[in-house]
């Protein structure tokens, strides 16, 4: 059942001495670095952005993939010394260290609180110092992302206290603040709040300010660093939420955001598909799935438009990662709220082709359709956390899949609630009008356990909205005076939508025609 | 230091409550507050208020520190949650409460409570509730609230209803029912058609959920707002 969950990280209990044994210097630098850091350094001074991402997307890639394959990075204290010892350039260099490091190897529990450490202090000066620099969103947002999966990953790491060694314990005990979920999340919070952006982007919808129009950089002189972080950071909050299971506050988080529209969420393909995602997955849990359908269409569409242009990034992997996983996620939101006209037709064969057979199994409710749903549950579900610390009383023992089980144990529980719609469903389709004697006959229960099963239909069709309101997602809805009247919805046609859409696109050809100068 | 009037207690609680949602809104991630949220908790009991979110931070707070957690405040909080259908409610609050919690005795008959709400079954419903007088109890406001319930999902599915069936569903008989039946067509435009006792009819309200012919195409209505968003570029 939990094959897919299982984190897959190998165990981190190799120290300082095995790795020396790898033939890792860390205070060798080799020509090629001396380069890349003397070069990065230079540009982020003269706020040469483009630069600066060519050498962060691509030149630290090939780097990494020519000389530290499977050992890190030099250490930062070798590099400081062609950076004129640049304080604010060697937290950026170690925090890409780190990540270097998280991906590659393993980290050590020391490795992972100073990791930690670096994120306070750069985000420190982030948040307490003027910072003149303008960094690329792809970078901005990585460091958002990065530091939201190392929480994740620590959370992990810190439950499976079993295997534990001693010094392990001891390190746990010492750094109970490394990681606190506090300190995550009020980080995330003064990022949002010292950045003003909430009230930017309110600002921005009344003309008042310039954010979303520059991809959030800024062209009068100042640094994007801050604005863009506090952006990136609601999104990071949604993330948290949900691998908390408080889908509620993590959507509120997202609330200024507009996802109906471009913006600086979109200028990043992995910020892009993240809010999306869990955005998705977060409506499923609050079973507003005609929601979730909608979102996980648009998105499914411009991945499959647009992934071959991401094939040499690295995020490519995790771009198609998280494809399978809302295609699983759509399918199961399909499976409990039947909808025709809300799929594209290359999402829908798709999605035929991954998961027409399992669908089908799943709407049949049987124990072999909640097997599929627990499946599909728990490969594209996030990976749920316990936040508090550990207790570090005999006997230890592993709780790392506790949040998750909890999760899947009420999803699955909504499911089985859900058992009966489904052969209500496949009758409303045929008859027009039906008597309740007759239904329940067909159905083979008697009449006050039918009516219970049509209330149950009404109410978990019946969504409640964000706004309080009630909307129907019943592809197939009836009502009842003497028998059962059946009323099958009319699709819906948005045209003000593409109206509006075409009109915003015009306007901005015209713009970018106007800025082409002729020579 | 004389007595407090009613109305200088109610002001203070008002000043209370604001200055806690303050807190939900601004400060939501701090430990301290902790005890504010729990008396907020009392409070929406009380003075049969509700806020869903200072409720969802308390339980992430107690999810972040478990010793401090208070078993009769959660089950309040899942009462709370319960009067709020047909709002998601009570799942996002059990979703934040750890499954060996969930597991003792008055978490069990509280979600056996909202399974049955779930489930349109309001006679096991009502009859499970009278057992358990002890815990529903406690919250004012909790028979009304679900018989709110009771009616708006009644009234997504009919247009005339049974007597016996509404009866049940509401948990009033009798001459109970009778006022109540007096008192819908007053004042909520409830029509009593002719017939006496179990043959009675009620018809609800028509709304666009039980009288398809009233949805309103709202398929091609831009939201102003929307519209605004081009002010800039129509000129």
């Amino acid at each position: 059942m939990a094959t897919n969950y299982d984190y897959e990280e190998a165990p981190a209990n190799y120290d300082e001495t095995h790795r020396q044994d790898l033939g890792y210097d860390p205070n060798f630098v080799p020509d090629s670095v001396k380069s890349f850091v003397g070069h990065l350094y230079r540009h982020i001074r003269e706020k040469n952005v483009y630069e600066i991402h060519q050498m962060y997307e691509i030149s630290f890639q090939t780097l990494s993939d020519r000389l530290f394959k499977d050992t890190p990075w030099p250490s930062v204290d070798a590099v400081a010394h062609y950076v004129d010892n640049d304080q604010v350039f060697c937290l950026l260099y170690r925090e890409m260290w780190f990540r270097h490091l998280y991906a590659r190897l393993s980290p050590t529990l020391k490795q992972r609180i100073d990791s930690w450490d670096n994120y306070c202090s750069l985000f420190q000066v982030v948040l307490h110092r003027v910072v003149n620099m303008q960094l690329p969103n792809q970078w901005l947002w990585d460091m958002v992302d990065e530091f939201v999966y190392q929480f994740q990953s620590f959370c992990q790491y810190r439950a499976k206290m079993k295997n534990k060694s001693e010094q392990e314990i001891a390190l746990l005990r010492q750094y109970d603040q490394a990681w606190n979920v506090y300190g995550v999340l009020n980080y995330l919070q003064a990022f949002v709040e010292k950045s003003n952006i909430m009230q930017i982007l309110e600002q921005e919808k009344e003309g008042l300010e310039q954010f979303t129009a520059t991809d959030g950089y800024d062209y009068s002189g100042g640094s994007n660093v801050l604005k863009v972080l506090g952006y990136f950071s609601m999104v990071g909050l949604l993330r948290v939420h949900c691998l908390l299971g408080d889908y509620q506050t993590g959507l509120k988080c997202l609330l200024p955001i507009d996802i109906s529209q471009q913006g600086v969420y979109t200028s990043v393909i992995g910020s892009h598909i993240t809010t999306i995602y869990h955005y998705g997955f977060a409506n499923l849990m609050l079973r507003r799935y005609v929601e979730a359908i909608r979102e996980f269409n648009k998105i499914l569409l411009y991945i499959y438009k647009t992934k071959q242009f991401h094939q040499k990034s690295p995020q490519y992997e995790q771009i198609l990662k998280k494809n399978e996983q809302m295609y699983a996620l759509l399918a199961i939101c399909l499976s409990l709220c039947p909808q025709v006209k809300l799929v594209e037709e290359t999402v829908n064969s798709q999605l035929r082709e991954k998961y027409g057979e399992k669908m089908a199994r799943m709407q049949r409710y049987d124990d072999e359709a909640f097997a599929i749903y627990d499946e599909l549950f728990s490969y594209a579900c996030p990976k749920f956390i316990t936040p508090s610390a550990p207790s570090f009383e005999e006997p230890l023992v592993n709780y790392n899949q506790d949040a998750y089980r909890l999760q899947l144990k009420l999803f699955l529980y909504e499911v089985k609630q859900q058992q009966l719609l489904s052969g209500v469903r496949t009758f409303l389709k045929v008859y027009s009008t039906i008597s309740l004697g007759k239904l329940a006959n067909y159905m083979e229960v008697d009449e006050p356990t039918l009516r219970t099963i049509l209330l149950t239909y009404k109410h978990k069709t019946h969504a409640v909205d964000s706004d309080g309101k009630i909307i129907s997602n019943a592809d197939v809805d009836f009502y009842i005076d003497d028998m059962i009247h059946v009323v099958e919805s009319k699709p819906v046609k948005r045209y003000g939508d593409y109206f509006l859409r075409q009109v915003v696109k015009l306007e901005g050809v015209i713009n970018d025609m106007d800025r082409i100068k002729l020579e | 230091m004389g007595r407090e009037t009613p109305k200088q207690q109610q002001q203070q609680q008002q000043q209370v409550s604001y200055t806690v949602e303050q807190l939900v809104a601004v400060n939501p991630y701090n430990p301290d507050i902790l005890p504010d949220l729990e008396n907020y908790v009392n409070e929406q009991v009380s003075s049969q208020t509700y806020s869903l979110d200072a409720n969802l931070c308390l339980l992430r707070l107690y999810q972040f520190e478990p010793e401090r957690m208070s078993t009769q405040i959660v089950a309040r909080i899942l009462v709370k949650a319960l009067m709020a259908m047909p709002a998601p409610d009570f799942s996002l609050c059990l979703f934040l409460i750890p499954e060996r919690l969930q597991m003792e005795e008055q978490f069990k008959t509280l979600i056996v409570l909202s399974h049955y709400l779930e489930t349109g079954r309001f006679r096991q419903f009502w009859d499970e509730a009278a057992k358990s007088r002890h815990i529903v109890e406690a919250v004012p406001g909790f028979e009304q609230a679900i018989q709110t319930y009771a009616i708006h999902v009644l009234s997504l599915t009919y247009q005339k209803i049974p007597r016996p069936v509404l009866a049940e569903a509401i948990n009033i008989e009798g001459l109970s029912l009778d006022k109540f039946l007096e008192h819908q067509a007053a004042n909520s435009g409830w029509i009593l058609e002719k017939g006496h006792g179990r043959g009675q009819l009620i018809i609800l309200p028509r709304n666009e959920f039980n009288h398809p012919e009233l949805k309103k195409s709202a398929a091609d209505s831009v939201p102003l707002e929307h519209i605004t968003r081009i002010f800039p570029i129509l000129g």
